[in-house]
């Protein structure tokens, strides 16, 4: 079967680097799905997991904010942060949407709205990585 | 002359300080290690970014954002990367004396900049000048991870956005080596000069080349900055571990002195006690 690398790098350092059959990203205008020998092209994404499609097994990793650059080849996905279901801190994921949903039920301001929708999304999109279940 | 027990003090006291200044050379040399590591792993996201912002600059020339346009300036924003606390040598007054020579050079009042500050001794100073500090952030930790600056970054990058100012200068010290460090200024917003960096391939871009540069352009300014952060905190780490080197071998050689000055002092002592033996007994004689 073909198939295709797929580079995650964050600010912090790469993050995922392996031989996949196909991934799966939520971009800014809808899912799309990559095969080996996909045209070049860029795509910002939003905040959701990407799926990484193996022989007989798929890998889910939550990112947010960031873009994906795809080559014939390549698949390289720029994250400002990223991290494999492993790697959660689902306490930390758990506090955060607690967090986020105080400050929505508290609505202040316009921006703090918008903020603590976004933080609470990044949490709810690591809660479900973590179980596993997109 | 001091008392030899003056000199004593000062010996022990010495060397306890000498004690301090090796385990903080030490740590330094470690702290140096992890920051030298971290800026490394950002080098592979640093590269990507320029590779595809280049790409997509260089692939379409009518595509315009406004991150990218030069514009009259009526406010200029410096960000000085400067360290939370001092015994780093030259570290902190190198960078303070560049700005200042430039800001004299380009300003005549000071209505004419503002100021963002990466860490408390670039903020103190500034203050004390009574510049206008927009925005500061201190207390970052020794490895600043990219969630640590997000906020800094974002409202360097969002003002210079909304029009609150028309240029961003950035000044830290670039880590040449452990005993050399530069001062180093760059020029963040706009952005001018993207190089392309060889590989340039042509994108199809989903939804928009614009879309995607009004995505894309924030990030590779807050990267630029983040990078500049990193390179800022091995800087420090290695200035820090000179200065603590020299200390301590300031500290070693002025001890060596003073032992000196105590040996000879005590010769001294030991030689009139046996004069005033000798004299006593030719006294009785």
């Amino acid at each position: 079967m073909k198939t295709i690398t797929v580079n995650i790098v964050t600010p912090d350092g790469p993050v995922y680097d392996s031989e996949v059959s196909m991934v799966i990203a939520v971009t800014a205008t809808g899912e799309m799905g990559v095969l080996p020998g996909h045209i070049p092209t860029v795509a910002p994404l939003g905040i959701g997991a990407v799926r990484l499609k193996k022989e007989n097994s798929t890998e889910l990793v939550a990112v947010s904010g960031g873009f994906l650059e795809i080559r014939p080849e390549k698949v390289t996905i720029l994250a400002q942060s990223a991290e494999t279901a492993t790697e959660i801190d689902l306490a930390r994921a758990q506090e955060s949407a607690k967090r986020a949903e105080a400050l929505l039920q508290a609505r202040k301001d316009e921006i703090d709205y918008k903020r603590a929708e976004l933080a609470l999304k990044r949490a709810m999109n690591r809660i479900n990585v973590y179980e596993g279940n997109i | 002359m001091a008392s030899l027990r003056d000199i004593k003090t000062r010996i022990t006291s010495t060397k306890k300080t000498s004690q301090i200044t090796k385990a903080m050379q030490m740590v330094s040399a470690s702290k140096l290690n992890k920051a030298e590591m971290s800026a490394k792993a950002f080098v592979p996201y640093m590269e990507k970014i320029q590779d595809v912002v280049a790409s997509i600059a260089a692939g379409s020339s009518d595509v315009s954002n406004p991150m990218m346009m030069t514009r009259p300036v009526k406010k200029t924003a410096y960000l000085v990367i400067t360290s939370d606390r001092g015994l780093v040598g030259g570290y902190n007054s190198n960078i303070l004396r560049t700005v200042m020579a430039k800001i004299n050079e380009r300003h005549a009042s000071s209505d004419e900049f503002v100021i963002l500050c990466v860490g408390r001794k670039g903020r103190d100073f500034f203050a004390k000048k009574g510049y206008n500090i927009i925005e500061s952030s201190i207390g970052l930790p020794d490895h600043p991870s990219f969630a640590d600056i997000k906020e800094i970054t974002r409202k360097a990058v969002g003002m210079f956005a909304d029009g609150t100012y028309d240029e961003v200068y950035m000044y830290y010290n670039h880590y040449v080596s452990a005993i050399s460090q530069e001062v180093t200024e760059k020029k963040v917003l706009p952005l001018t000069d993207i190089q392309p960096t060889g590989s340039t391939a042509s994108y199809e871009f989903d939804p928009s080349a614009e879309a995607i540069l009004e995505v894309l352009l924030p990030q590779y300014a807050e990267s630029l900055i983040f990078g500049a952060l990193l390179d800022g905190k091995a800087s420090e780490h290695a200035a820090s571990m000179t200065a603590m080197k020299s200390a301590t071998d300031n500290a070693s050689e002025l001890i060596d002195d003073l032992t000196l000055v105590y040996n000879r002092a005590r010769q001294a002592a030991i030689t009139q006690e046996i004069t005033e033996i000798v004299g006593g007994a030719a006294a009785l004689e």
